[in-house]
């Protein structure tokens, strides 16, 4: 984007175009006339049908936009970051974690701490996660990085609390493993672009 | 842009039309980062041969495409570094680095500290033209300490080439890969040189040099500080954490006494441990190699100490009727300094057998020579061609000299001589001018007569020395030294072809020789007739430090303070005593190394409890903190009054050592003494135990870190190891001890090595001064 728009600081020396407007009322008199004319307007009766409408619907038609909360919640928009999941791969069920540590490193609240190891299949293993919650600002770097979408934003924003911190750790975060057909994939902060394969350059492969 | 140093023999070249100074005969490429010029270069290592596997420190030198790690600079030449045809090569061949190189860079240890990853951004490589199947490589563990991945690999050999040209163990070396052989059409469609790297990579692979799956090697993990990718880790560290979360704290290794400079590296042990953890240690590869006890002998601190008030108060009780006060070289020129200082208010015996017969030698060197202390350094050694060892189980002892001697064979053109009553097998590999002397214990003056009779100017020599030597008949010394005299004679004017700096290193074996005062006129003769540099290895640690510092005594007596050591009151940093103290990586202060440099060390470690300096501010006037001592330590003996806070920590971009400063050498004109005869009657006989430890261990410390594995024993050759059964009972003189039996490959002929590290098994009281003893050896 270029920056000319932000540079050009002559405000008000542009050729603006007034509006056409009524005068203002200059006297007592054509004051009240404008009152009067103004609210009893048909409009006026528009909109007490609709709200008698909508009191009929929600008396006796059992149609209310009233949510019960917090039996009732309404579903956040995909952009929005309340606490964290952790993903798994819907094939295998393991977690998509690789344990980078890039999520730990950005946290500008250092709130995120993990410890990795060598496993017995030659892979990194993240041996202890966690999340400091009671520290955490929800600023979506961490879901922003994460190179593999497994650290992601979820939908639960309840964090009160009886504690003043909870700490989360991995197996809190992680998808159950019985509800891997319910997991979504995330499409919030960090997801990746929908025309992100027009960007790919291809390599040559021999086999 | 840092300034370089001006010696002799500087040229002007230029670099980009920038004119700049070079050393003569010094490769483009040291010159160019010596002037702070950027010239990309993967697989050349600073001081050893230049290995031509990356190929990408490609430069056009007076119009000509040369490798600047192997091209040497002229007076007026005229360099560049990037032309299009260079800028071409260099791409292709990065290009060609990342083909099947495996796309797990998130995980990968070197986290960013990759040079694949960093040349690969350098030279902007942002598609890939070249393609061929992979080949599937197992990764692999080579020995208790070494993780190879070879997917990762890229050959640059730099692993190879330094532990073959510094290391000298050359226990890896490249292997087939048998990965497919390349398309013919390459050749013509992609650049020269490119083309021919990756027709050798594809070829290769890195695999331990005996032919098995492990390395027959000293773990000295150099290879793996070297590694410019992931592929070598240690075992320890493997997927344990990402470079960047590790503070790095700039500290000298506490075993040995080459004061290598190290980083601990430290990071919170683990979410529920948040106290610092040392991680790894890592060194300035270019300009210093660590052996395995600088690298993986981190972890001795004393952990979780909190202040005791009561054992303070009784070890300030303790200290002030305490008539003697015993130590060892694992402490630093502060504590020395401190302990000296309460010698002169109180008059306490300060007792250190490790130390004192070093510190008599010296003291016997400087009355015969003149000089305040011993000439050489490593530095200065490795510039030398001709190396000769004595009284020194090199492999051992001493990893830096070790480190010099193979050095100067692979770099220098050099030849060496190894004069030891214990054979190695290792020693002759470093070089086909390398001769190895196995001769009877007691005959060390005789070694250095020959070296007389082989080096000297004989004019310069006193005329009864000069007799003397002369009345020996021709290859008498030479069979009494146990050489093959005719193949020696034939072979010892090769050696000498073209030779002009020579280095002698003098181990520990002399400093508590009975004939002590003979061997340092002998070697003072060797410094005046045959212009010898000579370099002694103070018997570990900060031996020197001490040895400078202290005024020790000989004898210990009475109520006896101990320090690491046993006594009848005990500070250790071992957690075992009476009162906690810090660990070396858990204080501050300097140490004096084997190349006289006085070198700060910092704190890694949290530790909470008493330091040795708060028990002196009971017991006489201390200072507040232990570095308020650095800059008291004695003018008189070379140390400088700088304050700790002011010394450097660093290497210079072309390699110069600013750690610290160097000790001062004085140097007065003295008459130089006819040596005296030697008996042959002193050499000993029967079964003989010989005071070394294994490579690696070298206190109590360096046994209590987790990888470092060598056991506490009697190391024989295996032919030995197989007549001594696997335990044996020692019978000294003043005791006995009972120990296992340990192989040592790399040992040869009968002496057995009886180890020292454990201070707790009182080995130094067995054996008295000397480090040969006739004892009687039984199946325990």
């Amino acid at each position: 984007m270029s920056l000319e728009q932000f540079k050009n600081r002559n405000v008000g020396t542009q050729n603006y175009v007034k509006l056409d407007l009524d005068h203002a009322p200059t006297d007592a008199w054509s004051q009240f006339k404008q009152v009067v004319k103004r609210t009893f307007q048909p409009e006026l009766f528009v909109g007490l049908g609709v709200t008698l409408r909508e009191m009929m619907n929600s008396l006796f038609r059992g149609k209310s936009h009233t949510t019960q909360y917090p039996f009732e919640k309404l579903p956040v928009s995909p952009r929005y970051r309340a606490i964290h999941d952790m993903l798994r791969l819907m094939e295998s069920g393991n977690y998509r974690c690789i344990g980078c540590g890039l999520c730990e490193k950005i946290c500008i609240s250092d709130c995120i701490s993990m410890e990795t190891k060598y496993d017995e299949n030659q892979r990194k293993e993240v041996s202890e996660y966690t999340i400091n919650f009671g520290r955490c600002i929800f600023c979506g770097y961490c879901a922003e990085v994460c190179p593999e979408l497994a650290i992601v934003h979820g939908g639960r924003y309840e964090n009160a609390s009886e504690q003043r911190a909870s700490f989360s750790l991995f197996e809190d975060l992680l998808t159950p493993i019985d509800q891997l057909n319910l997991q979504q994939e995330y499409a919030g902060f960090g997801a990746i672009s929908p025309n992100a394969d027009e960007n790919i350059k291809s390599t040559p492969l021999a086999y | 842009m840092s300034e370089v140093q001006i010696v002799d023999n500087m040229i002007d070249i230029t670099i980009d039309g920038v004119e700049y100074k070079a050393k003569e005969g010094e490769y483009i490429l040291n010159a160019a980062r010596a002037n702070e010029v950027f010239i990309p270069a993967i697989c050349y290592l600073t001081r050893c041969s230049p290995t031509l596997a990356c190929r990408i420190c490609l430069v056009e030198a007076d119009g000509k495409q040369v490798y600047a790690c192997n091209s040497k600079v002229k007076e007026g030449m005229s360099i560049t570094v990037d032309t299009p045809d260079i800028l071409a090569e260099r791409r292709a061949m990065m290009e060609v680095y990342d083909v099947n190189h495996p796309l797990q860079c998130g995980v990968c240890d070197q986290s960013g500290e990759c040079e694949l990853q960093n040349y690969t951004l350098e030279l902007q490589v942002d598609s890939q033209s070249y393609s061929i199947p992979d080949t599937k490589r197992e990764t692999t563990t080579w020995s208790s300490v070494l993780h190879y991945d070879p997917g990762l690999c890229i050959v640059c050999e730099r692993c190879t080439t330094i532990c073959k040209d510094m290391i000298g163990d050359a226990a890896i070396t490249t292997a087939k890969r048998g990965g497919e052989a390349l398309d013919k059409s390459w050749k013509d469609n992609m650049p020269k040189d490119a083309y021919a790297m990756w027709n050798k990579l594809q070829k290769s692979v890195i695999a331990p040099s005996n032919g098995t799956d492990s390395t027959d090697c000293s773990d000295c993990g150099e290879c793996i500080s070297v590694c410019p990718v992931g592929a070598l880790v240690s075992r320890d560290f493997v997927y344990t954490s990402n470079a960047w979360d590790l503070k790095r704290i700039p500290a000298v290794s506490a075993h040995s006494s080459d004061g290598f400079a190290i980083y601990y590296e430290t990071k919170p042990a683990g979410i529920e441990d948040r106290s610092e953890k040392i991680f790894r240690v890592t060194n300035e590869w270019n300009f210093v190699s660590l052996d395995g006890a600088a690298r993986f002998g981190y972890d001795f601190e004393n952990k979780g100490v909190a202040k005791d008030e009561t054992a303070f108060n009784s070890a300030v009780e303790a200290v002030k009727k305490a008539e003697t006060i015993r130590f060892n070289s694992l402490i630093s020129n502060e504590e020395a300094l401190m302990l000296q200082t309460l010698k002169e208010k109180t008059g306490v015996k300060l007792y250190n057998p490790e130390v004192r017969p070093f510190q008599k030698f010296l003291n016997l060197y400087s009355v015969a020579s003149g000089a305040s202390l011993y000439n050489g350094t490593t530095d200065t050694a490795l510039k030398c061609d001709f190396a000769v060892s004595v009284g020194g189980a090199l492999r051992n002892d001493s990893p830096g000299l070790k480190y010099a001697f193979n050095n100067i064979q692979k770099m220098n053109k050099g030849a060496a001589l190894y004069f030891h009553p214990v054979g190695d097998k290792l020693i002759p590999t470093f070089g086909k001018t390398v001769e190895m002397f196995t001769h009877k214990a007691g005959l060390e003056e005789a070694t250095l007569y020959l070296l007389l009779d082989l080096f000297a100017d004989k004019d310069k020599l006193p005329s009864d020395t000069r007799d003397y030597l002369a009345s020996f008949g021709e290859n008498e010394l030479l069979n009494l030294l146990g050489a093959n005299a005719e193949e020696f004679t034939a072979a010892f004017p090769k050696m000498m072809k073209k030779k002009e700096n020579f280095v002698l290193m003098v181990g520990e074996d002399y400093y508590g020789h009975a004939k002590a005062e003979n061997l340092v006129k002998l070697i003072v003769l060797l410094e005046e007739s045959a212009g010898f540099q000579v370099v002694m290895n103070p018997p570990k640690s900060n031996a020197l430090g001490v040895a400078l510092i202290c005024d020790l005594d000989d004898e210990a007596s009475g109520y006896t303070v101990g320090y690491n050591e046993n006594g009848d009151f005990k500070l250790s940093a071992l957690g075992t005593g009476d009162l906690d103290m810090p660990a070396m990586n858990q204080q501050e202060g300097t140490f004096t190394t084997l190349s006289k440099r006085v070198v700060p060390t910092n704190v890694a470690l949290e530790y909470n409890g008493y330091v040795l300096n708060d028990i002196m501010a009971k017991v006489m006037d201390a200072p507040r903190e232990t570095i308020d001592w650095t800059e008291h330590l004695p003018l008189e003996k070379g140390y400088q009054a700088i304050a700790f806070d002011d010394l450097l920590n660093t290497y210079d971009n072309a390699g110069r050592d600013n750690r610290g400063y160097l000790l001062k050498v004085t140097y007065e004109d003295v008459e130089v003494a006819n040596a005296d005869k030697f008996d042959v009657a002193d050499a000993l006989e029967g079964d003989i135990v010989y005071r070394a430890n294994p490579p690696r261990q070298f206190n109590d410390f360096s046994d209590k870190a987790h990888q470092i594995f060598e056991a506490f024993g009697l190391y024989a050759s295996p032919e030995r190891a197989e007549t001594l059964g696997s335990k044996a009972e020692i019978l000294f003189k003043n005791g006995k001890i009972i120990v296992d039996v340990l192989v040592d490959t790399k040992m040869e002929g009968d002496i057995v090595a009886l180890s020292d590290f454990k201070s707790a098994e009182n080995v130094y009281e067995l054996f008295g001064a000397s480090r040969y003893q006739e004892v009687t050896i039984r199946k325990g």
